[in-house]
């Protein structure tokens, strides 16, 4: 079975670096500012450091993608635009791109250069799939975290496109692309600002021996002492409604699908994609490592070792998630 | 690379006690001289810091006797020490063991996985603590050359000199003194 491609997130040099040396095929990074949604504090590339650690990636046989994956702003495109260019100039292998704007600015002005659909689209049917491949020419779309292997396996049979799935990190609620939470509470959201619950807007106070979590003003959560705590993002929150006092929306915990590599395989998947860009280079290297073991096991028909990563998981838990929808 | 799940180890009680004669003046000048030599060689850490840079930083680790306070200005960078407990206004706090903020910086240990663990608490400007966590991060500080760095010449000498007992230590404590290679 032919090896999948390992896609593996930096948000530095330094982390860029360790996943290359970790084993990643490729890695997916961004530039410091709106243009992909991952826009934190001390997070990203410089135009500088971006050529410098394409240079290094490819010096190692490994690809590098560049997310430009936010909404271009009207009366600002000048900024995603630029930021299209100089990912080209930089020598990136392809750019993450989610704006029907910027795909059709990539594929007329940058039209050698490969562009990929980000999971910000949210394009998890065929038909959609298949009109972004005939009017811009992607090579390859993430696919949203809400298809089962089943689901995934029949896309994969009426397109041409390639996919890629997220294997390990952080969920979202199954809005990709159209989650608005992070508006209500703070005025940003992943979309437009690159930033869900930007740091500015988190507050952490100690109660006691417990420790509450606020976004925006808004009490989202209160970890009693040794509770694992989870990203302040009022997705994950704790709420009481009625009776029930809990997370409402979705519990905190974290993907992983090491287990499923061979059944994605089959289903005709290109690449597996770990999250995580906001994580520091000691995530990247253990998640990576692993992971790379387990591709490799795959191809040559071995099992699959399932690594200790629960300690790296929000919530310290991991899940399945859409793959096996027990909900159903 | 240590990913396993186990506690964070705490600083004995034996070695506390043996530090908290230290005289705070000293180790405050020798944190100082640290802090302008490190930026030295590590400039992009004000980029990633950005605005951040006139933020105050309360770094401390809840096994020592003390605290240090952090003003990463670019001129002229300062780490004061702090014995405890002390009122100090500060903007932003990361509070922890020493061997999980050291595991942090030498790139043992993730910061939200610490967080997610409540093996580390923030406070106060949540964005600032989050830049200077990427910006150590992405420095690939290891504090063992950091601070043989700081005796010039001899530092090429000093530094094969300790590291038998830094790596004595290392696996001992089982505690991140030096930095983690990614393929080590």
């Amino acid at each position: 079975m032919k090896e999948l491609e390992l896609v593996c997130p930096a948000g530095t040099p330094a982390s860029l670096r360790a996943a290359v040396q970790a084993g990643a095929h490729t890695i997916y990074c961004g530039f410091a500012d709106e243009t992909n949604a991952r826009n934190f504090p001390g997070l990203n590339f410089s135009r500088t450091e971006m050529a410098e650690s394409i240079n290094f990636a490819h010096e190692n046989n490994a690809k590098v993608l560049v997310a430009i994956n936010t909404f271009a702003q009207a009366g600002r495109e000048y900024l995603w635009h630029q930021a299209i260019a100089d990912a080209y100039a930089a020598g990136a292998d392809a750019v993450i791109l989610a704006d029907l704007g910027l795909l059709a600015h990539a594929a007329e002005n940058h039209s050698d250069l490969r562009r990929h659909l980000s999971v910000q689209a949210a394009a998890a049917n065929p038909d959609a799939i298949n009109f972004y491949a005939q009017e811009f020419g992607i090579k390859r779309v993430v696919l949203p975290r809400v298809l089962s292997v089943e689901e995934i396996a029949a896309i994969n049979r009426e397109i041409d496109t390639e996919t890629e799935v997220f294997v390990f990190g952080g969920l979202c609620v199954m809005e990709e692309g159209r989650c608005s939470l992070s508006s209500y509470a703070t005025g940003q959201s992943p979309n437009m600002n690159g930033v869900c619950s930007p740091a500015s807007h988190v507050v952490y106070e100690q109660k006691g021996t417990a420790m509450v979590s606020k976004l925006g003003g808004f009490t989202i959560d209160m970890a009693e002492q040794d509770a694992p705590a989870p990203y302040p993002t009022l997705c994950k929150g704790c709420f009481r409604v009625d009776d029930h006092t809990g997370p409402v929306f979705e519990d905190p915990t974290s993907l992983n699908a090491a287990s499923l590599i061979p059944q994605l395989a089959k289903a005709g998947v290109t690449a597996l994609k770990i999250e995580g860009r906001q994580r520091s280079r000691a995530y990247v290297t253990a998640v990576v490592r692993s992971f790379r073991r387990a591709v490799e096991a795959c191809a040559a028909d071995k099992a699959i070792e399932l690594g200790i990563l629960a300690n790296l998981s929000e919530g310290q838990e991991n899940t399945l998630g859409a793959y096996k929808k027990t909900w159903r | 690379m240590i990913n396993k799940p186990a506690p964070i180890p705490r600083l004995p009680p034996a070695a506390k006690a043996l530090i908290k004669p230290l005289p705070m003046p000293v180790l405050s000048l020798l944190m100082n001289r640290l802090a302008r030599q490190s930026v030295a060689r590590y400039p992009s850490i004000f980029a990633r810091l950005g605005s951040h840079v006139s933020k105050s930083f309360l770094i401390d680790p809840t096994d020592l006797p003390f605290v240090f306070l952090l003003h990463p200005v670019p001129d002229a960078p300062k780490i004061y020490v702090h014995r405890r407990p002390k009122s100090l206004s500060w903007d932003g706090r990361i509070a922890g063991p020493l061997a999980a903020l050291l595991g942090m910086v030498h790139g043992a240990y993730d910061g939200d996985a610490l967080f997610f663990s409540r093996d580390i608490v923030l406070e106060g400007d949540t964005a600032a603590v989050l830049a200077l966590r990427n910006a150590i991060d992405d420095c690939e500080l290891d504090l063992v050359e950091e601070c043989t760095a700081l005796l010039g010449p001899f530092g090429s000498v000093a530094l094969p000199a300790a590291l038998p007992v830094i790596n004595l230590l290392q696996n001992r404590f089982n505690v991140a003194l030096r930095r983690v290679e990614p393929c080590s």
